[in-house]
């Protein structure tokens, strides 16, 4: 059993590795629902960079922390889909790293017992809240 | 190819507006490590980091969406709401969110809360709202979990978008006036197409899930939603 669930875990890390690694680089580079909405009033040129008009996205300002990993690139590599699955392959890592660990880490442990809703016995840690 | 942002950047809401859904997004966050924890035992906390996994990759696979130079992608309350049931899956969300915005500049530190209510907590929350009604009146075959699963991911990605608006409408960077019904028009719209494309991933990948371990999915389980009910026979499983 716990065998065969540790082998699902694992195809699924590996088809997710795929999607963000390989798939990432034919999406779509239009912009989100949301970004889209944010840009109604301005005109945006072949870049996709605002360049006139009156809309809400010209009041976007800088990330706090950008990174070698910004915007789903790597810093130095030119060759986009590259860059980008490159980031999403790292990104799919952490991201499993992070979550898994975190719940493993508060996970009900065999044998342990808890109340009725669980209340009783919960002592969440900080760092597991938001990973 | 620049690959754009795509959760609410820094300068779109205001500070004060943005610290308030931060204390909310974290209060809502700790309650769900205490709500999920008894659920959380050593075959779901692997499977929950597998679909937190899941859904960083998907999101970022934006897809057309029928609508000259707009494009969607996956936002995964419902798939994770589906997969490890309402407080584990808004908290794979909310993981999400937080490596996105400290590790690769996608939504502003700063709005993070914003986000997270958003996404986690309305998405996933408008989602096994739903995912529970329609288990219980829609047959228990593969069809009506396939339905459940797009409609709940349909409905929560326009739920998830509207929380946007409302946060707009209390600290937008620039004041609409009437136009926020504008706004509010031209998001429903663009993310009900949206949903679409979320619902069928959601749909399909659910279905993937209950053909080869249904035991791996929240929504079957007998812990889940719907007790007491058997898990269903979905496709060849045995």
């Amino acid at each position: 059993m716990r065998k065969r669930t540790w082998g699902f875990i694992a195809s699924g890390l590996l088809v997710s590795l795929l999607l963000a690694g390989v798939v990432s680089g034919f999406a779509s580079a239009d912009p989100d629902g949301l970004e889209s909405a944010l840009r109604e009033g301005c005109t945006v040129d072949a870049e996709g960079a605002v360049t006139g008009g009156d809309c809400p996205a010209q009041r976007e300002q800088e990330h706090e922390i950008g990174g070698p990993l910004a915007d789903y690139g790597v810093t130095g590599i030119a060759d986009d889909a590259l860059a980008t699955g490159l980031s999403g392959v790292v990104g799919v890592l952490l991201t499993f790293a992070l979550a898994g660990g975190g719940f493993w880490l508060v996970r009900r442990r065999a044998g342990q017992q808890t109340t009725g809703d669980g209340d009783g016995a919960a002592q969440p840690t900080s760092a597991a809240g938001v990973g | 190819m620049e690959h754009l942002a795509m959760h609410i950047s820094n300068g779109i809401i205001d500070g004060p507006v943005a610290a308030i859904f931060a204390v909310i997004a974290l209060a809502a966050m700790a309650l769900c490590v205490q709500r999920g924890r008894q659920h959380l035992d050593d075959r779901l906390a692997p499977m929950a980091g597998l679909v937190a996994a899941f859904i960083f990759a998907v999101q970022m696979i934006n897809f057309p969406i029928f609508t000259a130079g707009i494009s969607g992608h996956l936002l995964g309350g419902a798939l994770a709401a589906l997969l490890v049931g309402p407080w584990v899956g808004a908290l794979c969300v909310a993981v999400v969110l937080t490596v996105q915005a400290l590790v690769f500049g996608d939504g502003g530190v700063a709005m993070l809360g914003l986000n997270i209510t958003n996404l986690a907590i309305i998405g996933t929350a408008a989602a096994y709202l739903l995912i529970v009604a329609l288990l219980r009146v829609l047959p228990r075959t593969p069809a009506g979990l396939a339905v459940t699963a797009f409609v709940s991911a349909l409905v929560s990605v326009v739920a998830a978008a509207m929380g946007f608006v409302l946060q707009y409408q209390l600290g937008g960077a620039v004041d609409l006036g009437d136009n926020i019904a504008g706004l509010a028009g031209t998001i429903a719209g663009t993310h009900l197409l949206i949903g679409i494309g979320e619902g069928l991933i959601t749909a399909m990948t659910v279905l993937t899930v209950a053909k080869t371990r249904p035991d791996l999915v929240y929504a079957l389980r007998a812990r889940g939603p719907v007790a007491s009910t058997p898990i269903p026979a979905v496709g060849g499983a045995r």
